[in-house]
């Protein structure tokens, strides 16, 4: 009777690797982050939007190598994932800027110069929409109506809405946000 | 003595101008003097150009002082406003008289916001005090089809916009079989022009819970959420404070008010897609996934949240219902025009001298609000245009603007009364830009799920950039048209339905600002 191979004498078995941690990528504070807010919310009926800003609120933004992740935690396909992420304009999938600054572009800000003031904005902070200052403090957004449509034109740095907003405000309002951490 | 009464705005629009620095300084300047101030936070009075507006509360009476800003608080003081009957204080700069003497404020209706501006939102017992929850407890003396039944008689018709009736909305989910119901309160306002929901949910997000709660009760639902867009931060605390409060004194959860039954509530954030503010797409947002349209049939009202039947209504048509079952529906029925019945609370913005949120009966007309509340521009420029019902609504010239505010009578002009907002722009506004960036705003925003929305908005924007530039206007002129149609008919919801509106609206009465440039050409 043959004897069972030993692993002494077989050939070394071939192996095909199986990523099976996804978002290795991950900082390990990140990932804990992550994993953190999926544990706390996978629950929830349509939970994954919470997830998502709970994850955004955390880390600043929505790293692409959170999405497998939180795939596997929600037990969705990366793509359902990704599709959400990129779908809604609020979670950002680009690093950058300690403060978030969101000037408003909608009609009732328009009435009231939004346009010269966006190109102020751009110009000031030489940057384009979606992107990051030099220095990391501001990061600049679009977005349509902060619903301070009576006293336009209107901005949000992070959480405060700030009305009737001149060039020398948005100056004022920037200087002190890089002032800040 | 008791401490003085003073009220400064907690309301997003008053904090955008000044008015935590505002507070900040009354609380400081009353304790160097020695005088004892209970400071109030209220919602807004929605005298939004007065803003921080102060008022002092003297014998019963609120006095008003606006803008004040924290620079002007130690001269309060010191002329005396403290003591109304100083008459220094009277004449001060920035003192407007009582309060509710105030024109502005004094030949309004209002019904749903009732208590905004004048109650503490975070105070469940204040706001039993002004009437709260006598709505609710008259809708537990009834039987669900009765609730309904009150709703469906008060004529009150979705506040968002579209106008469906919302008793036959409710009827609908009441007769719809299900062991799990949802109310579903659509507080994505993302109509720029807007802020009655905003104002709202931040000055009495009670009445809210209660016109929700009602809702529950009618339709024999057990679960709700609130879709709250993320740029208003402070809506969602003001709410979520409510809603902790009112599961404290049993106005939510497993037994309300001691009648058994039960109904859950709870916020949710949006994330910036104006689409989400379309039912549907909200609905799907709801459960976590991308915000894209659905088809109807099936109506949300039969399978709608997760496929059960599902109320969802506009956060002020919620907010109207508590009045409705307090005072009757006939009480209700009785202010406003034709088909449209009860309030509307009208949002003036742009470019306007006094904006602010105005709720009147239906049928007055554009011009009384523009100039009688509004006062004109804010530039002192002629007022050219106004549109009306947000970025989907029409632009409006002069020569309309005595149409009554009424459903059906904007229907006719080919515009929309909607949400209530009123953008005013004056003689410096290139109507050919605005109906450009309409398509530009519909090919941002569109969910993707129809070509015309989709790939037209795109297009438009090209058709519209060639037309202005003059290159073969007239073709160009035809080929927007034929777009338009495209849109109209070719799109599952409004967003890529209703974009025309603005664009051809820009196109038919401000014909000559799509030429500006051929013509250009030509005189050079």
């Amino acid at each position: 009777m043959a004897k069972p191979p030993t692993s002494s004498e077989s050939p070394p078995r071939r192996v095909i690797p199986i990523k099976v941690e996804p978002a290795s990528s991950l900082k390990a504070e990140e990932r804990a982050a992550v994993l953190a807010a999926c544990a706390r919310l996978k629950e929830l009926p349509g939970g994954l939007l919470p997830i998502l800003h709970a994850v955004q609120e955390a880390l600043g933004w929505v790293p692409p190598d959170a999405v497998p992740l939180i795939a596997r935690e929600l037990n969705l396909s990366i793509a359902e994932v990704h599709g959400v992420v990129s779908f809604y304009h609020y979670f950002r999938s680009t690093p950058g800027g300690r403060h978030v600054l969101h000037l408003c572009r909608a009609e009732a800000c328009q009435a009231l110069g939004a346009a010269g003031l966006e190109a102020h904005a751009k110009a000031a902070l030489g940057i384009d929409f979606h992107a990051s200052t030099a220095d990391g403090a501001i990061r600049l957004e679009p977005v349509y109506c902060l619903g301070n449509c009576a006293l336009g034109p209107s901005l949000m740095l992070d959480e405060q809405i700030v009305g009737r907003v001149t060039p020398e405000r948005f100056d004022e309002v920037v200087s002190q946000a890089r002032g800040s951490r | 003595m008791s401490a003085l009464k003073v009220f400064v705005p907690r309301d997003a629009a008053a904090r955008s101008v000044g008015a935590d620095a505002t507070a900040a300084a009354l609380a400081a300047e009353a304790a160097k003097r020695g005088i004892e101030i209970d400071l109030v936070r209220n919602g807004s009075r929605g005298l939004l150009w007065l803003e921080p507006l102060v008022e002092v509360e003297i014998a019963g009476r609120r006095y008003a002082y606006g803008p004040v800003q924290a620079a002007d608080v130690a001269g309060l003081f010191a002329a005396g406003f403290a003591d109304a009957a100083n008459p220094a204080a009277a004449r001060h700069s920035k003192a407007l008289g009582p309060t509710e003497e105030i024109a502005y404020l004094k030949s309004q209706q209002r019904l749903t916001f009732a208590r905004v501006g004048i109650t503490d939102p975070t105070s469940l017992d204040d706001y039993l005090a002004h009437g709260g929850y006598r709505g609710l407890a008259a809708a537990l003396a009834l039987k669900p089809a009765q609730i309904v039944e009150s709703v469906t008689a008060s004529g009150l018709r979705g506040r968002g916009g579209a106008a469906f009736p919302a008793g036959i909305k409710w009827k609908t989910v009441l007769g719809a079989p299900g062991d799990l119901k949802y109310i579903v309160c659509n507080a994505d306002e993302g109509d720029s022009g807007t802020y009655s929901d905003r104002m709202l949910m931040e000055g009495d997000p009670f009445v809210l819970i209660e016109g929700m709660t009602i809702a529950a009760l009618a339709t024999q639902a057990t679960r709700g959420y609130i879709y709250l867009r993320w740029e208003y931060p402070d809506a969602k605390r003001a709410l979520e404070a409510a809603i902790q409060a009112a599961y404290a004194a049993n106005y939510l959860g497993g037994n309300i008010q001691g009648s058994g039954a039960r109904f859950d509530l709870e916020v949710r954030m949006g994330a910036g897609a104006y689409i989400c503010g379309e039912e549907t797409s909200l609905l799907e947002s709801l459960e976590g996934k991308r915000g894209q349209v659905r088809f109807k049939p099936p109506l949300p009202a039969l399978a709608g949240l997760f496929g059960k039947p599902t109320v969802i209504n506009n956060v002020i048509t919620f907010a109207s219902v508590p009045i409705i079952l307090d005072r009757g529906a006939e009480f209700y029925q009785h202010f406003g025009m034709g088909r449209s019945r009860g309030t509307l609370p009208l949002q003036l913005a742009g470019n306007i001298k006094r904006g602010g949120l105005v709720e009147i009966a239906f049928g007055s007309t554009l011009r009384e609000l523009l100039y009688g509340y509004g006062g004109g521009s804010l530039s002192g420029r002629p007022i050219r245009a106004v549109q009306v019902g947000g970025p989907l609504g029409a632009y409006l010239p002069e020569s309309q603007f005595d149409t009554p505010l009424d459903y059906e009578a904007f229907a006719e002009i080919k515009g929309m009364l909607g949400h209530g907002g009123v953008v005013a722009f004056d003689d410096t506004v290139d109507m050919a830009q605005q109906a450009r960036y309409a398509m530009e705003f519909c090919a941002i925003e569109s969910c993707g799920k129809c070509t015309p929305c989709r790939i037209g908005s795109t297009r438009g924007v090209e058709v519209i950039d060639r037309l202005i530039a003059g290159e073969n206007a007239s073709a160009q002129e035809t080929l927007l048209r034929d777009l338009c149609e495209t849109l109209t008919y070719g799109s599952l919801c409004a967003l890529g339905g209703l974009t025309p509106y603005p664009v051809l609206s820009a196109l038919n009465h401000f014909p000559e600002d799509f030429v500006q440039s051929e013509r250009r050409k030509a005189s050079a």
